[in-house]
């Protein structure tokens, strides 16, 4: 028997669209033309020498998502981060402003801390840590996102500010940071006990006019810009660029430093030296501590 | 007998020399005076409430600081527009100038800073209490400095021209600007929004006038020697 015609052009249809369906790559895969704005660059990590030609390419299968073609920070994932929800967008890398750095605020940072935040990722960000990269996969990274800003052009690196040895923590140097916290008023964004609910903090907003929220001391220990007592030295004296996190390098002196390092250290949920000595001493003298905050503040509260 | 030529001699020396200081001496200087101003109905200012410090709120209790995007004067006038020379300058004296830009009373004093490429100016808190400041800039680096109370004013500058929104993390209410431009011939207007750029030799110039509202325009003028030319500038006013 004969099919009818009616079968025959349904079946004739199907055909075309599927070959039609096939003919077309799939979205994901189709190439996006990635868009810089300087020549080749380099990198220097360790004796590791990264190259912008391959980062391109590491770029192109890791990054782009989020970063987006134009390195702007406007991948088509990162219409999904809400910043009013707490997640940071993608960085703009045509800015060339760094949030985590061991330069002076104002600075471009090293090409090892670069590195590192593509190894150690963003805490409390869709950025994660990029350890299934190799150490020269990093480094022809930090190389290619170079490419986005001519600032790698006409600028050097900052120069990494000077971190004098740790002294030992005790309750003197707790105290004495404790007291910085106060005066450096800290709180009116971390908030009195550091839990991200100072009287600004709602207000706070990045330099592309985004909502962002100030480091809450009770998440533990996740900071965005690493963990140990050194980069915490080094968030408050280089600031956070891009951020409402200022620099403190012209106003604390590096012994002072460490003393708000050491405070800060007894804000954290942790297990830690400072806080183990900071514990022992409020059982036994909590009473005379004067709360933080506007009450205590020259010239505030009243 | 030496007396004898002692006048002539003075008087080829005078000349000489007179001719000389004409040669070298520059041709006069133009000035360019005039006025920015509006049509249309400009956005009402707001008060500020400073509660969040209540140092300040206390200062301006009486007399509450008003948000400065728009500050009009008599007769439909715009204060802290910019003027500028934006094409035609022959060279600009480099500045050696220093400015100043306080933080006082919770607000920016002046609310917009026009400087020169290269130029230094003075961040100082006069306040009792922390600001951090946080000029927003694209062009030129991004810095942000904490200045607790007490702290001496630093020196600060920028390499390249631009229009730099300027802000206090601590206290949001806080806005000013820093306009950098390339040349040393601007004025930013006063509260009848008067301005007045002197100096200028003379030639054809474009004068630009800039408001962080209104944006820009421009004037083409060409000044002759020691001409003092009156433009005016209006701006078309929406509010928002």
């Amino acid at each position: 028997m004969r099919p009818k015609f009616e079968v025959l052009a349904l079946f004739l249809g199907a055909a075309a669209l599927l070959l039609t369906v096939a003919a077309v790559p799939c979205w994901a895969q189709m190439d996006i033309n990635i868009h810089t704005v300087t020549g080749p660059m380099e990198s220097h990590v360790g004796d590791v020498t990264g190259n912008s030609h391959d980062g391109r390419a590491y770029y192109r299968r890791s990054c782009i998502g989020c970063h987006g073609p134009d390195g702007d920070g406007n991948g088509e994932n990162a219409m999904w981060f809400d910043p009013t929800m707490g997640f940071a967008k993608p960085r703009d890398f045509t800015m060339a402003t760094f949030k985590c750095r061991s330069t002076p605020t104002g600075t471009l940072p090293t090409d090892e801390d670069l590195f590192n935040a593509i190894s150690r990722g963003f805490e409390t960000t869709n950025m994660p840590r990029w350890q299934a990269l190799t150490v020269q996969q990093r480094a022809d990274l930090v190389a290619f996102i170079k490419t986005f800003s001519t600032k790698w052009e006409t600028q050097k690196a900052g120069t990494p500010i000077p971190i004098p040895p740790e002294p030992p923590a005790n309750i003197d140097s707790i105290l004495k940071g404790r007291q910085l916290f106060q005066n450096m008023q800290c709180w009116k964004c971390h908030g009195p006990a550091g839990h991200g609910d100072g009287p600004s903090a709602p207000t706070l907003t990045d330099n592309k006019d985004n909502p962002i929220r100030p480091y809450n001391f009770a998440t533990g220990s996740r900071f965005k810009c690493g963990e140990t007592n050194q980069d915490l030295y080094k968030i408050f004296m280089t600031g956070l660029d891009g951020t409402p996190m200022p620099s403190f390098a012209d106003v604390i002196q590096p012994p002072d430093a460490w003393n708000l390092v050491h405070f800060l250290r007894t804000l954290q949920p942790l297990d830690s030296p400072e806080a183990k000595i900071w514990k022992e001493w409020v059982a036994s003298h909590g009473k005379e501590l004067k709360p933080i905050g506007p009450e205590s503040a020259p010239g505030g509260g009243q | 007998m030496k007396t004898k030529y002692f006048l002539p001699v003075l008087l080829v020396l005078l000349v000489s020399a007179a001719l000389a200081a004409m040669a070298v001496a520059p041709p006069a200087a133009g000035t360019v005076t005039g006025k920015v101003t509006y049509t249309g109905t400009p956005p009402k200012m707001k008060p500020i409430d400073m509660s969040k410090e209540p140092t300040c709120a206390k200062e301006h209790a009486a007399n509450p600081v008003m948000t400065e995007t728009v500050v009009t004067g008599p007769g439909n006038t715009v204060e802290w527009a910019v003027v500028y020379v934006s094409a035609g300058d022959q060279g600009s004296t480099p500045p050696s100038k220093t400015l100043r830009f306080d933080q006082k009373g919770c607000q920016y004093i002046p609310h917009v800073l026009p400087m020169q490429v290269d130029q230094n100016f003075e961040i100082a808190n006069d306040d009792p209490f922390l600001h951090n400041i946080h000029p927003l800039p694209k062009l030129n680096s991004e810095w942000n400095k904490s200045q607790p109370p007490g702290t001496p004013a630093f020196t600060a500058k920028y390499d390249k021209a631009e229009f730099i929104s300027v802000k206090c993390n601590v206290h949001p209410w806080m806005h000013g600007y820093f306009v950098v431009l390339p040349t040393s011939h601007y004025a930013v207007t006063d509260n009848s929004g008067s301005f007045s750029i002197s100096g200028l030799p003379p030639g054809k110039y474009t004068l630009t006038a800039w408001q962080e509202q209104f944006g820009t325009q421009t004037q083409d003028v060409t000044i002759a020697g020691g001409e003092t030319k009156n433009i005016t500038f209006t701006f078309k006013a929406l509010p928002y």
